[in-house]
């Protein structure tokens, strides 16, 4: 019964285990070969995430160019420390630009983007970016409006 | 009713033995693979015995498995307006859940019932003692080939199934329902993730291999060599192995998911 085909088939079902890994790994998990991208750390504090998470996406003009990578409570000001990691080859951030949160779509994921300002200096691994806007709280928004205290 | 209470103990205590018996026999038998040329010879059997022959159900179930959830997915998705995510929906059940799963029970049903049967028979022949009588160990040259085959096979059975069930999943949806494939894909993209979701699943079908293929084989080496004692043992490897099977499920996923 044992013969060299039977070798051959067992390899090809090693091999057909092997293509169906990768096809998962690249096609269906979105990993990229060069994943370790070069990146560089910046920081922004926000008094309202509403719901941004680790692993958000941090964008400019709708293209990704980083990620969130960590979300910490900032005692001495209460309010939340987010740190981001941007990709090195997006280099020319101006030190005065403005991070917002905002939704993809009405009830997506939410993530940070990025508008650039008019500064002559760009920022570095390692800087804050001062100029922030909250996520738009629907329930305040809404509250705000049935109250009568809106001013807009 | 002492009487009652001296079974209750000696069933106690058998199955404690057996419990015993059965880790010594997965320990010995592990072990006892060789590495030689007719060693390697034997796993390669095994393998096409225990692996390649399942691949046939294992890629049909996989392929109706994805369908029927890209047509649930769809159904449901579509009431919202966002069918797109289909896409991950059919991804992340088939990687995280019912690809490990599903392998693993049609796993057993179709490889271990046969491992069970035919290790089994040897013993109710006694080819197994003759074999000791010639000085072969029946743990490496029965055992330990066919306990590695159901190592190896099960992992890959179940990365197979998973690929192939997406690509059902994709077949319903994107050609036949008429969702946008890139939406399609970047959804899935972006909520797949590689380590917590494929290797985790990798990581549960490595398990249930581990414990189907033990049950499997451990059942048809300590039956009792009669006819009855063979059926027994086919019924029992399918049963003990399912229920492992589901229940270890449940803890892995609380572990790796559920955030304990």
């Amino acid at each position: 019964m044992y013969n060299k085909s039977v070798e051959l088939i067992v390899g090809l079902f090693m091999i057909a285990g092997l293509l169906a890994l990768i096809f998962l790994a690249l096609q269906v998990s979105g990993l990229s070969l060069d994943s370790q991208k070069d990146s560089y750390k910046v920081y922004a504090q926000f008094d309202d995430l509403g719901g941004l998470s680790v692993r958000g996406k941090v964008s400019m003009a709708g293209v990704p160019i980083g990620r969130v990578s960590e979300i910490s409570l900032d005692k001495q000001t209460y309010t939340a420390l987010v740190e981001m990691e941007i990709y090195a080859d997006v280099d020319s951030l101006t030190a005065d630009s403005v991070a917002s949160i905002q939704t993809s779509g009405l009830l997506g994921d939410k993530y940070v983007s990025i508008s650039v300002g008019a500064d002559e200096e760009n920022l570095q691994d390692g800087d804050t970016i001062f100029d922030t806007q909250s996520a738009l709280n629907l329930e305040k928004l809404i509250g705000a409006f049935a109250s009568g205290q809106a001013d807009f | 009713m002492v009487k009652a209470i001296q079974k209750l103990g000696r069933s106690g205590l058998d199955y404690i033995s057996t419990f015993g018996r059965s880790g010594v026999f997965l320990l010995r038998g592990v072990f006892g693979l060789s590495f030689s040329a007719k060693g390697l010879q034997l796993l390669i059997k095994q393998l096409y015995q225990v692996g390649v022959l399942s691949l046939i159900i294992i890629i049909v179930s996989g392929m109706f498995i994805g369908m029927v959830l890209g047509l649930q997915g769809y159904s449901i998705l579509v009431d919202y307006g966002s069918e797109q995510a289909v896409g991950q929906m059919v991804a992340l059940t088939l990687v995280r859940e019912l690809g490990p799963v599903v392998t693993a029970l049609l796993f057993a049903g179709r490889a271990g019932s046969a491992l069970t049967a035919e290790i089994g028979l040897m013993k109710a022949t006694e080819q197994l003692s003759s074999l000791e009588m010639m000085g072969v160990d029946p743990m490496r040259r029965i055992v330990a080939p066919r306990l590695w085959a159901g190592f190896i096979s099960l992992p890959i059975l179940a990365i197979i199934f998973s690929a192939v069930g997406i690509m059902g999943g994709m077949l319903i949806s994107v050609d036949w329902l008429g969702v946008y494939d890139g939406a399609f894909w970047s959804n899935m993209q972006s909520a797949v993730e590689f380590e917590s979701d494929i290797l985790n699943g990798v990581i549960k079908a490595v398990v249930f291999g581990v414990v189907v293929t033990w049950i499997a084989v451990f059942q048809g080496y300590d039956l009792i060599p009669t006819s009855e004692g063979i059926s027994n043992a086919t019924t029992k490897t399918v049963v003990y192995s399912s229920l492992a099977v589901l229940g270890l499920d449940f803890l892995l996923t609380a572990v790796m998911f559920g955030g304990l």
